[in-house]
């Protein structure tokens, strides 16, 4: 059961992921990203991060992506225009990726031969309390600090984005 | 019983409960306004226009399904369906009531007690801004777009207050599942006032409640905050170009996320499905006194009608209720009946309250909406959670 | 039935997902989406990270994980409006118009 759900979501996370990469306007990028996310948030679901994805799905699929939505339907572009590619990049660039890819998980399967299956379920410490705990315990400075970066975000921001005073 | 059959007779039972609701959620919406501006409301369809929402759900289906040529058709045809998904999803987490020992298993009356029950609730409803906003965006129209871009913004600012005031009542209980949020307000102070978070002691939750409720008539797009629907301005906002089903599922929707909303407001702060006071002092007979009252009433009128027709409907409406009062008599089925009843009783009202509200106040223009948001919610929700929190500090 | 996922399943979707950010990095000429194939990559990494922390037992990975969901938010905030303060002066939305310094 546990291979099955994995399988589906991640076979969705991977088509979601190209299409990305592939479609021309971005606004189907932009729902194929959502797409993403969602499928990853059950797949944190499956390794027992259940604080997690509900924090992925509302902070990253529900308010970052919103963000993005807005700003493809403010602007209005338009889908990209094609033009001349090198053939180099052409020729090269899909089996560099692959061969990339594929030394990854050839040094992925060599380095970690020892590692426990996932079972959905065997993993309970990530509920909000532990996660809650550690961040105000152990991890509390820089919890402060990125309390301090969000503020200069919103700041810059609104600065940025504000009508010029003339 | 087996786990996976037990779960899917739960699910078509609150499916099947959840989608009739709907439907005459709207009749009563049509009947309330009515009645508020002096006139008679749906009433020829069937005896008071009861057959109404079948007559709509029937002209719906049977409508001619455009789709104009100009639009992004995957998109268009996927907001609604995106939109009616996350409306109907986050009812599956709301507790109806206690345990439930019947046909042999062991239940409770809830689809699915998760941990993080009130993180899954605010999920799906950040969710829920996509159709509306994917709505605008496909339908390729000046007035739509500006509909879904302006709901969208609605909907993000107003999340913000409302998770803050949901916050604050977690820090009474302690926990995020909404099973233990029930459980926490159960028992009574003084022997008569109850536990519920309204009332509850080191803080009660008046503001954290007022908060909520506001700020849930800005996520589900009702009057006051319903400009990026209104008629009189953008001709019909983000659904402009949608027709037959497809439209319909909008409007489920948004009556979805009403009920939704009325739900989690029960339980988060008005204790869910426990009762007003103890069942050891008679509250196990509110239900019949309740009926037997509507009962008498339908009755009294239906000796002198006003209508003709209605010497035969008021009397069938007065039977009605008086086999509802005799069934909230009998002890096997109370302990299931009771709390369904006060779940429905405190959920109704905040419908009520949703109707009247629509039906009394004019709408707020867009920019006054947003400042209200950013400037006076948002400060008021963040001084409620700090002094809830100071108080919890102080108090355990 | 009770037969569980390797873990390097996990780390190699992981690594799928991050090979699919960096070609959407460096293949794509809208600005937007570039910027969303930099959120992809943070999301493939996250994975990796919740994928130790069941591995190790502990809870840091999560922790460092709602740090990354933090940085990205703020992220994406400052750099849409950057996009659209570019937007607002070059009108146009191709990283290769927006080249007047290049000689």
């Amino acid at each position: 059961m546990d291979v099955i759900l994995f399988l589906i979501f991640a076979v969705i996370a991977v088509v979601c992921g190209i299409n990305v990469v592939v479609q021309s306007h971005p606004i189907s990028s932009a729902i194929s990203l959502i797409g993403v996310m969602g499928s990853l948030a059950v797949l944190y679901l499956l390794l027992g991060a259940e604080f997690l994805a509900a924090a992925q799905v509302i902070v990253y699929a529900g308010a970052i992506m919103v963000l993005f939505v807005f700003v493809i339907m403010l602007l209005n572009a338009g889908s990209e225009t094609r033009r001349g590619r090198s053939f180099m990049a052409q020729l090269l660039g899909v089996p560099l990726l692959i061969a990339f890819l594929g030394l990854m998980a050839f040094f992925v399967q060599r380095l970690f031969p020892g590692a426990a299956d996932v079972h959905f379920g065997a993993f309970r410490g990530g509920t909000a309390l532990a996660v809650g705990r550690a961040l105000f315990t152990q991890f509390l400075l820089p919890f402060e600090v990125v309390s301090v970066l969000i503020l200069i975000a919103i700041l810059g921001a609104v600065v940025l984005a504000r009508k010029e005073l003339e | 019983m087996n786990f996976f059959l037990l779960s899917l007779i739960k699910a078509v039972v609150v499916a099947f409960v959840l989608l009739t609701t709907l439907a005459y959620l709207q009749w009563v919406e049509r009947k309330v306004i009515a009645h508020i501006q002096v006139r008679l409301g749906p009433s020829r369809v069937g005896p008071h226009g009861l057959m109404q929402p079948l007559a709509d759900v029937i002209k719906l289906i049977t409508k001619e399904d455009l789709i104009p040529p100009h639009v992004n058709k995957f998109l268009f045809l996927a907001a609604p369906f995106f939109a009616i998904t996350m409306a109907l999803l986050s009812i599956s987490v709301i507790p109806f009531g206690p345990d439930l020992h019947a046909f042999g298993g062991d239940t409770w009356m809830q689809l699915a007690d998760l941990n993080i029950g009130v993180l899954f609730v605010l999920a799906v409803s950040s969710m829920g801004v996509y159709g509306i906003a994917i709505a605008g965006w496909a339908s390729n129209n000046k007035y739509s777009l500006l509909g879904g871009l302006r709901s969208s913004a609605q909907m993000i600012s107003y999340e913000l207050p409302l998770s803050l005031a949901v916050a604050a009542p977690l820090l009474l209980s302690n926990t995020l599942s909404l099973r233990g949020l029930v459980d926490h307000q159960a028992g009574y102070y003084l022997g008569f006032i109850p536990r519920w978070n309204v009332f509850q002691t080191p803080m009660p939750q008046i503001f954290s409640f007022v908060i909520f409720l506001i700020a849930a008539f800005a996520e589900t797009n009702r009057i006051p905050f319903d400009l990026p629907e209104a008629e009189n301005e953008l001709v019909a906002g983000y659904h402009t170009e949608y027709s037959s089903m497809k439209f319909a599922a909008f409007f489920m929707a948004e009556y979805s996320n009403m009920v939704t909303v009325c739900a989690m407001t029960t339980t988060l702060f008005l204790g869910g499905w426990l009762p007003l006071w103890p069942a050891s002092a008679g509250s196990s007979f509110v239900p019949v006194a309740l009926f037997l009252g509507v009962g008498l009433i339908a009755l009294y009128h239906g000796l002198h009608p006003a209508r003709r027709h209605d010497r035969l409907t008021l009397p069938v409406v007065a039977a009605v209720f008086f086999g509802l009062a005799l069934l909230f008599l009998i002890p096997a089925v109370q302990s299931v009946l009771l709390p369904l009843f006060w779940f429905a009783a405190k959920t109704g009202t905040l419908l009520f309250l949703f109707i009247w509200i629509r039906g009394t106040l004019p709408r707020f223009r867009y920019d006054q909406l947003m400042a209200f948001a950013w400037k006076r919610m948002f400060p008021i929700a963040v001084l409620n959670l700090l002094v809830t929190g100071l108080l919890v500090a102080v108090f355990s | 039935m009770m037969t569980g996922v390797p873990l390097s399943w996990y780390l190699i979707l992981s690594a799928v997902l991050f090979t699919l950010g960096v070609a959407g990095f460096v293949f794509r000429r809208n600005i937007i989406t570039v910027f969303m194939s930099i959120e992809l990559m943070l999301n493939a990494v996250n994975l990796s990270f919740i994928t130790f922390s069941y591995q190790l037992k502990q809870v840091n990975g999560h922790i460092f994980s709602f740090f990354v969901m933090v940085v990205a938010a703020a992220e994406a905030a400052v750099g849409l409006a950057i996009i659209l303060t570019v937007f607002k002066n070059r009108s146009t939305l191709n990283i290769d118009d927006v080249s007047s310094m290049k000689n």
